[in-house]
């Protein structure tokens, strides 16, 4: 792929809708099914991400010139690797409550599939700015992605979003449980499946 | 030329393997022996020489908690000493909740008019059957992939077909094996002597790449006929996030070397059990009649959530 000729705005909007790390591409599944119990959740591990993502592609993206290609992808592992550390020590310093809850997937973020992609795919080739604009698209992507996935089990399982009674009862208590992370992301992705085939059909069809 | 050195090459695996199992199971302290669990409320200290009575039966020289609960301070009843002043046993008012590892922490430990200085001592019930119930729980109680919910990505790549679930858990379980003995390691003897706790993230995740590579070298000279089974899935190891969380949990929970060696092994087997079980619905799932929209992805998650259902009824057993 050469350096990219988008704009900002298509930057930032691909990553949240046609390359959306969690519908689309299908990648860090883990904190999609493991923690999405709840919107707040959602937002807080995004907001880690996002961090993650901009800092270590405007990194990578500063000082591609110097890095060898064969020791690219242990260069990004250190990088990001860093990037978490910082992250994971100043939630753990301010948010301990919302830190605790989140348990071992903010040290986890340095296993995320989607910020070596998109430092493999993107930041490597492209100028700082751009890379910024996509790091902060691929954030938003996950954490919309994820507040989406809270949103929907909040709701159906609590009968609340982000902590405030909404329904007054209590739909399907089987929503919260840990295991209906599954069944939740697979039927997300079959609704944007359904969306897609629909779409297409119509437009082939006119 | 390879298989000039293949002799020598096992048994000095075997040995840098026993020397780093014989430093993990020493004890907390250099004049303490062994610290047991007696009877349903007692726990039994012993010394390596005699200590001083006068020491050894004040009740305020030690005090005693459970290892998650560091602030509830347990109330000791009565203090024996042993005939020969080597075995001091600490009884308490209530029975021990012997299933949780107790620390002991001693104050200036007394012998013979000299002073050996404080100990920290974890107590905890018979080895084998503990070490066992760690094993079962990472491999089935809390499977890391139907209750814990990591690897989830290699998880869903390569369970499409048997042969390449089975050819991924084993590599897998190999390669964890090794990497969370190297940072248990590197963590207990270079990490927190030194205070450098803080880049536990950045250590873990380089010593997996490069245990990875480790495996991968040594795999290609030793047994080529196995690297080219297994050789593939290698690079796909390092993209699982269990071999990073493995390492984290083991720093976390302070095991020591044989806990550690039970829990890398009893996670890369519930991997492996997790890819079995699931490449065999999948292989399945090609000839049944699937709606388009659900094809691929979305019904293996929809089959993965029954699988952690039906994972979930393991929550709570206990063993031993």
């Amino acid at each position: 792929m050469p350096a990219t000729t988008k704009s900002n705005f298509q930057l930032v909007s691909n990553g949240i809708l046609n390359e959306n790390p969690i519908f689309r591409l299908a990648l860090s599944m883990c904190p999609a099914v493991g923690i999405s119990t709840s919107v707040m959740n959602g937002i807080l591990l995004g907001i880690a991400v996002l961090f993650v993502q901009v800092f270590s592609s405007c990194t990578i993206a500063a000082i591609k010139d110097y890095i060898h290609p064969r020791i690219r992808i242990p260069t990004y592992t250190l990088t990001i690797a860093t990037w978490v550390t910082v992250i994971d020590l100043v939630l753990a310093a301010y948010m301990p409550a919302a830190y605790k809850e989140m348990g071992i997937f903010v040290k986890l973020i340095v296993a995320f599939a989607i910020i070596t992609m998109r430092l493999e795919t993107f930041a490597c080739k492209n100028s700082v700015q751009a890379s910024f604009w996509d790091g902060i698209g691929m954030g938003f992507g996950f954490m919309f992605g994820m507040m989406a996935l809270g949103l929907v089990r909040e709701l159906l399982g609590m009968g609340t979003i982000l902590g405030y009674d909404v329904l007054g009862f209590r739909p399907l208590l089987f929503f919260v449980l840990p295991a209906a992370g599954f069944f939740c992301v697979g039927l997300m992705m079959g609704l944007f499946n359904y969306i897609e085939l629909t779409y297409n059909r119509k437009k082939k069809g006119t | 030329m390879g298989n000039a050195h293949r002799p020598y090459l096992f048994p000095l695996l075997l040995l840098i393997a026993g020397l780093v199992l014989l430093a993990g199971c020493g004890s907390d302290h250099r004049f303490v022996k062994k610290t047991t669990f007696e009877d349903a409320n007692a726990i039994t200290i012993e010394f390596a020489g005699p200590v001083d009575a006068s020491w050894a039966t004040d009740k305020s020289n030690f005090t005693v908690y459970e290892k998650p609960d560091p602030d509830i301070l347990l109330t000791i009843q009565d203090i024996s000493l042993g005939p020969d002043q080597h075995r001091v046993t600490l009884t308490f008012q209530d029975d021990l909740n012997q299933d949780q590892p107790h620390v002991v922490t001693t104050t200036d430990i007394r012998s013979q008019g000299r002073s050996i200085g404080p100990a920290v001592l974890t107590v905890k019930k018979l080895y084998m059957g503990y070490l066992l119930s760690i094993f079962i729980g990472a491999m089935v109680i809390s499977n890391f992939v139907f209750t814990k919910y990591l690897g989830l990505c290699v998880f869903f790549g390569t369970s499409q077909r048997k042969s390449t679930a089975v050819g991924m858990g084993i590599t897998f379980t190999m390669v964890i094996v090794v990497s969370a003995m190297m940072a248990w390691f590197l963590y207990q003897f270079v990490l927190k002597p030194y205070r450098l706790d803080f880049l536990q993230i950045v250590v873990f995740i380089g010593l997996v790449s490069l245990s990875v590579q480790a495996v991968d070298t040594i795999l290609r000279k030793v047994n080529p006929a196995l690297f080219k089974a297994f050789g593939v899935y290698l690079v796909l190891v390092i993209a699982n996030c269990i071999i990073i969380a493995v390492p984290l949990i083991l720093a976390d929970n302070e095991y020591n070397a044989f806990e550690s060696l039970m829990l890398a092994a009893g996670a890369g087997l519930g991997f492996l059990i997790a890819l079995f079980l699931m490449s065999s619905v999948r292989e399945r799932l090609d000839l049944a009649n699937v709606p388009p929209t659900f094809r691929g992805l979305p019904i293996a998650f929809v089959v993965a959530g029954l699988f952690a259902l039906a994972f979930l009824g393991f929550s709570g057993m206990s063993i031993f």
